[in-house]
């Protein structure tokens, strides 16, 4: 067909591959995020839902390493992809304009690349909080009494402190928003959109982005709030 | 000279199928080696320029807007006549043409038209395997409806963008051949001159209109497919910069203008709101379909519409012509509101204006019928005038729209100069004094499609022709010229805008020679006009320099032309001692108002030879023979 | 009324442009945008000044060369209408108008507000269009087209190629002129035979271009004179996901 000598890209790397790589990266990640809020949910349940549920995840052990190596890998897929976007669309206006203004975009559209950022910057604060242990090594020593990682405490220590707590919420709101523009983009780059999906889908991404936002939200709050406190017997040491 | 029309012999039903087996083949292979310059990239044009190179033909195509797809057949709402007979309605090829040889009544030859609605089935299927999107039945075939001037049903449409689908079809088929290299493309490019060499067409000079430039190309044959000269009035339905430069400047180098007279006025177009107005626009044609048109009984009536009962409304074109109501053709149509206006019984402001009524028509087919089927005319018509056509009637008001005449050229689309092809609304062939509607898309790609491409190689085939460079002194010479212009007009520095001058030429046009005229303002009209144009070339104020992108420039350039143009538009008139189609007379009338022809003295084609600005043309006329249709008067009651 | 007109003056694609400040006086509401250019530019043309460049045409709505960036809005912005279209009676007396040309690396400028296209021009002939030359194709009727199909196929082809879209679009992407054509044609059994190559060529000479990739806000929908829908890029999106899985 196309007659002009235009050098074709990889069949993933053109502007449509590039949106298609950023929506199942997306996706992948969404899942994980709805999974993650589950058990994170099972903070209301009190301590042996969640020490329980933890100790499960820890006795996975290969499987959860290769979870773990795919989210990153997403994780990799999603920056990478977005940041070759990012440029080539930098790059697709050099002069910008003197007055501009937006009709349809929202405020959560405009500003993917920024709320990108931030969450990365907040996974950079959360993962050594409270997977790798790094920011508070004693959290190491915090075991229930049957001997597991007392998870549930943990999380209650840290959000006890306030100013962990509000950042907690700001990332999690931050990817909410994200999320709102995200899961409604993701339907369009697969091409599932159609004249009545549409209608639907959008007001859905926005409520499902709120929802997991305040899911987030619900545990720091309730740790401030008094609803979860740590277990009336105390810390075992 | 003698004008030939080389209209081959035989019944009129075999001629077109006997001419394409007498016409000479280019051998395949030796097609490369013959080069075509097309100017134009409208339907003529781009289909035309697609269909050469698809047969190996070189070619190079010229467009003055930034990108072929725009020009201004894209603008045609209404649709697409031809005669397939779908609606089992009586419709068939010898109806066709004896509807458009009426409708032009009695002043086109007869052999192109039957032509024409011979290979009018052949558009359509062309289109249609191109992807245009014409409506649908709910059955998957496709849909016709009716338009003015005909009883049958064979207008083909895509919403009331049917242009814009043509011609989206036949651009999609020129980027191919410009894609795949045998089109080269120069969009934002006007031609300034037509070469000729031993006597034949041989090329071109351009200007670069990004540059400013002056280029020359050469080319085994030209072909003009430039569209009309409604815009010498102004104030038309054209887009702002079609012009007739192409074929005005082919005419001073000797191509023949013929019945440049013949321009017609389009019943339906949005009122002139101001002297600010630039263009006016046009609404379908297929409006009358629905609506009704009247004006109130009284002279000076200024209630609102709403308030005027039944009883004081005179619906005038179904009281005049009962058997075609609304459908009248549009020649009549306009001018029938010309005079209820005249009477003093018009609407709005300056009782130019008469009612388009769909209050009948929601009553009976339902609000969303009337949006289903206009609905972007109404939208359209709302966003122009503030007004809201579903709840009051729409004002309405005849304006320039077409024009019938054109280069003069035989029945293989040559002018008189050998090697120059004139094809769609450039020429003058099909129409006669009166266009039908629906019929421009169809004479347009009719011309670029199927009759062009068979012609022009007959035309390389059996006329011997030199090799000729653009280092041939005739481009030179052309260059020259072409350069001696643009520096005249760039010197003046006088103290008049180009738009005010055509501004005045076209209320002298409208005023004197538009859709009626008498031999007392067109002699005024000849007067005023070469003192228009003294005073332009004393005091047009063009900013700017040559070699730049110039806008100021190229409208001076067309404006020049124009008022050059006008004075042979109004010569024609003054001659054609008849009222026909869309050359109206007041001299010659019936009792009823009605155009009279003369069909013992004027049955012919005026095909003009210039002499020089301000020099009297030299008439040739081509007699019209009508062995097929009998001459009659034209009725539509 | 009286209005404050802020242009863009640009001389050439070589040399930086700036905005200018010109007045435009007793402007009539029922006047066209356009027609208010024509005023202000008469007026600078009797001053001997060069006249503001700008490109236009058909002035109803249909050709798509009209291309301003009006207060930040590509064609004005208000529903379904060029800037062609868009009359004076939506701005009120003393108001300052900022009037820009499209902006995009694709879309170069040639002088003031009038841009190079040409760039949509060449993604049409990487693949916009259906291969049939002319004569030889069957009756027309030989191919019965749903309705739905043949609205449908019209909704995307109704595109006027102005390239507002591209303006409107943050990152300047072409995505929704593009998906116009790919739709109308993928739409149609004429077109469906070559959907998978057009597809993949058009995108491909989309992206050699330099525009843009879309990030779905709909500006493109939301300024778009004809009203093409978002919709159609999800079209586009699935037909080059087809292309795949063939």
């Amino acid at each position: 067909m196309g007659s002009l000598s235009t050098k074709h890209r990889p069949y993933f790397w053109t502007s449509t591959g590039k949106k298609f790589l950023m929506a199942v990266s997306g996706l992948a990640l969404v899942g994980f995020i709805v999974g993650h809020l589950i058990g994170n949910l099972q903070m209301f349940l009190g301590q042996e839902a969640v020490n329980r549920y933890a100790a499960f995840l820890k006795s996975t052990g290969e499987l959860l390493w290769v979870a773990r190596l795919g989210l990153i890998a997403m994780v990799l897929t999603h920056i990478v992809t977005a940041v070759s976007l990012a440029l080539e669309n930098a790059a697709a206006r050099p002069v910008g304009y003197a007055a501009k203004t937006y009709k349809e975009a929202t405020y959560a559209s405009r500003t993917m690349k920024v709320s990108g950022l931030i969450v990365l910057a907040f996974l950079g604060y959360h993962l050594p909080h409270f997977t790798l242990l790094v920011t508070h090594p004693e959290y190491h020593h915090l075991l229930d009494d049957r001997g597991r990682h007392d998870v549930y405490s943990m999380v209650v220590m840290g959000f006890q402190v306030p100013w962990i707590s509000g950042f907690y919420i700001f990332g999690t709101f931050l990817l909410g928003m994200h999320l709102t523009h995200g899961i409604y983009s993701m339907f369009q780059s697969l091409g599932f959109q159609t004249i009545i999906l549409r209608k639907r889908i959008r007001p859905a991404a926005i409520a499902a982005g709120w929802l997991l936002f305040l899911g987030f939200a619900s545990i720091p709050l309730g740790v401030l709030a008094g609803l979860i406190q740590l277990p009336s017997g105390g810390l075992v040491p | 000279m003698t004008l030939d029309s080389k209209i081959p012999s035989g019944p009129i039903a075999e001629k077109w199928d006997k001419h394409k087996f007498d016409m000479k083949l280019v051998n395949p292979a030796n097609k490369r080696r013959y080069s075509v310059i097309v100017v134009g990239s409208g339907l003529a044009g781009a289909s035309a320029a697609a269909s050469l190179a698809e047969m190996g033909y070189k070619v190079k195509c010229f467009c003055y807007q930034d990108s072929p797809r725009r020009a201004h057949s894209i603008a045609a709402q209404g649709g697409i006549n031809a005669a397939k007979n779908y609606q089992n309605d009586g419709d068939s090829v010898q109806r066709l043409f004896y509807d458009t040889v009426k409708g032009g009544d009695f002043r086109a030859r007869e052999a192109n038209v039957y032509r024409l609605a011979q290979v009018s089935a052949n558009v359509i299927d062309q289109c249609v395997a191109q992807g245009v999107p014409f409506a649908r039945e709910y059955g998957g075939l496709l849909s016709n409806r009716s338009f003015g001037g005909a009883l049958v049903s064979r207008t083909f449409y895509a919403r009331g963008q049917t242009g814009q689908q043509l011609l989206l079809g036949a651009y999609q088929a020129l980027e191919r051949q410009i894609g795949l290299g045998n089109v080269q493309m120069f969009p934002r490019t006007e031609m300034l001159d037509l070469v000729v060499v031993n006597g034949q067409a041989r090329g071109i000079v351009v200007r670069n209109l990004v540059t400013g430039s002056i280029e020359s190309h050469a080319a085994d044959a030209v072909v003009l497919g430039t569209g009309g000269y409604s815009n010498v009035f102004f104030l038309s339905t054209n887009a702002k910069n079609c012009n007739t430069t192409a074929i005005w400047r082919a005419h001073k180098k000797g191509a023949y203008m013929a019945n440049p007279c013949y321009t017609q006025i389009h019943p339906t177009c949005i009122p002139q709101s101001g002297d600010h107005q630039s263009k006016l626009t046009l609404m379908s044609e297929s409006l009358r379909n629905d609506g009704r048109v009247w004006v109130p009984k009284m002279p000076g009536d200024a209630r609102a519409p709403g308030d005027i009962p039944e009883t004081d409304r005179d619906y005038y074109l179904e009281r005049l012509y009962p058997t075609y109501g609304n459908l009248a053709p549009r020649d009549i149509s306009s001018r029938a509101a010309k005079r209820v206006c005249d009477e003093g019984r018009g609407v709005g402001p300056g009782g130019r204006g008469v009612y388009l009524d769909f209050a009948e028509a929601i009553k009976r087919l339902g609000e969303h019928v009337v949006r289903e089927r206009y609905g972007n005319l109404f939208d359209m018509y709302e966003r122009i005038t503030g007004e809201n056509p579903y709840k009051a009637p729409m004002r309405i008001y005849p304006a320039v729209h077409y024009t019938m005449g054109g280069l003069w050229v035989d029945y293989n689309l040559m002018s008189n100069l050998p090697g120059l092809h004139v094809i769609g609304e450039a020429n003058f062939s099909d129409h006669g004094a009166n266009r039908l509607g629906a019929s421009a898309l169809m004479q347009g790609l009719a011309d670029g499609y199927f009759v062009l491409p068979y012609t022009i190689g007959h035309y390389f085939a059996s006329v011997k022709r030199d090799p000729v460079t653009i280092d041939h002194p005739e481009f030179k010479k052309a260059e020259e010229s072409v350069r001696t212009q643009i520096n005249r007009l760039l010197s003046i520095r006088g103290k008049r805008t180009v738009l005010s001058f055509h501004r005045e030429l076209g209320k002298i046009m409208w005023d004197e020679c538009g859709m009626a005229r008498t031999e007392a303002s067109l002699k005024k009209a000849l007067e005023l006009i070469p003192a228009l144009r003294d005073e332009f070339w004393k005091n047009v104020m063009v900013t700017g320099e040559g070699a730049d992108f110039n806008q100021a420039l190229e409208h001076a350039g067309r404006v020049a032309d124009y008022f050059e143009f006008a004075e042979l538009l109004c010569a024609d008139a003054l001659h054609r001692n008849e009222s026909c189609g869309g050359h109206f007379r007041e001299e010659y009338q019936t009792e009823e108002g009605e155009a009279q022809r003369d069909d013992a003295n004027f049955a012919y084609v005026a095909a003009w030879e210039h002499k020089g600005v301000g020099q009297p043309a030299v008439l040739h006329k081509e007699p019209l023979a009508f062995e097929t249709v009998h001459l009659q008067q034209r009725s539509y009651k | 009324m009286n209005l404050t007109l802020r242009v863009w003056r640009q001389k050439k694609a070589s040399e930086p442009g700036r905005l200018v400040d010109y007045p435009a006086r007793d402007i009539s509401p029922d006047m066209s945008f356009l027609e208010m250019l024509d005023v202000v530019n008469e007026g600078l043309i009797q001053q001997g000044q060069e006249p503001i460049a700008f490109d236009s045409d058909c002035r109803e709505g249909i050709c798509g060369m009209c291309s301003l960036v009006i207060n930040g809005v590509p064609h004005g912005g208000h529903q379904a209408t060029a800037t062609c279209q868009l009359h004076m009676r939506h701005f009120h007396d003393g108001q300052t108008i900022t009037i820009e040309p499209w902006r995009a690396k694709a879309f170069p400028v040639v002088k003031d507000c009038v841009c190079d296209r040409s760039s949509f021009d060449r993604v049409i002939q990487a693949g916009g269009f259906v291969s049939v030359g002319t004569g030889g194709t069957p009756d027309a009727n030989t191919l019965p087209i749903s309705k739905k199909d043949s609205d449908r196929a019209m909704d995307a082809a109704q595109c006027i190629g102005c390239g507002a879209c591209v303006a409107a679009c943050r990152n300047a992407s072409a995505m929704l002129f593009v998906a116009a054509k790919v739709s109308h044609l993928a739409q149609l059994p004429q077109g469906k035979v070559e959907a998978a190559d057009r597809v993949q060529a058009m995108v491909a000479q989309m992206d050699a271009e330099g525009f843009g990739n879309c990030s779905n806000q709909s500006e493109c929908e939301a300024v778009c004179p004809k009203e093409i829908s978002v919709d159609f890029i999800a079209q586009l999106n699935r037909e080059y996901l087809k292309t795949v899985i063939k």
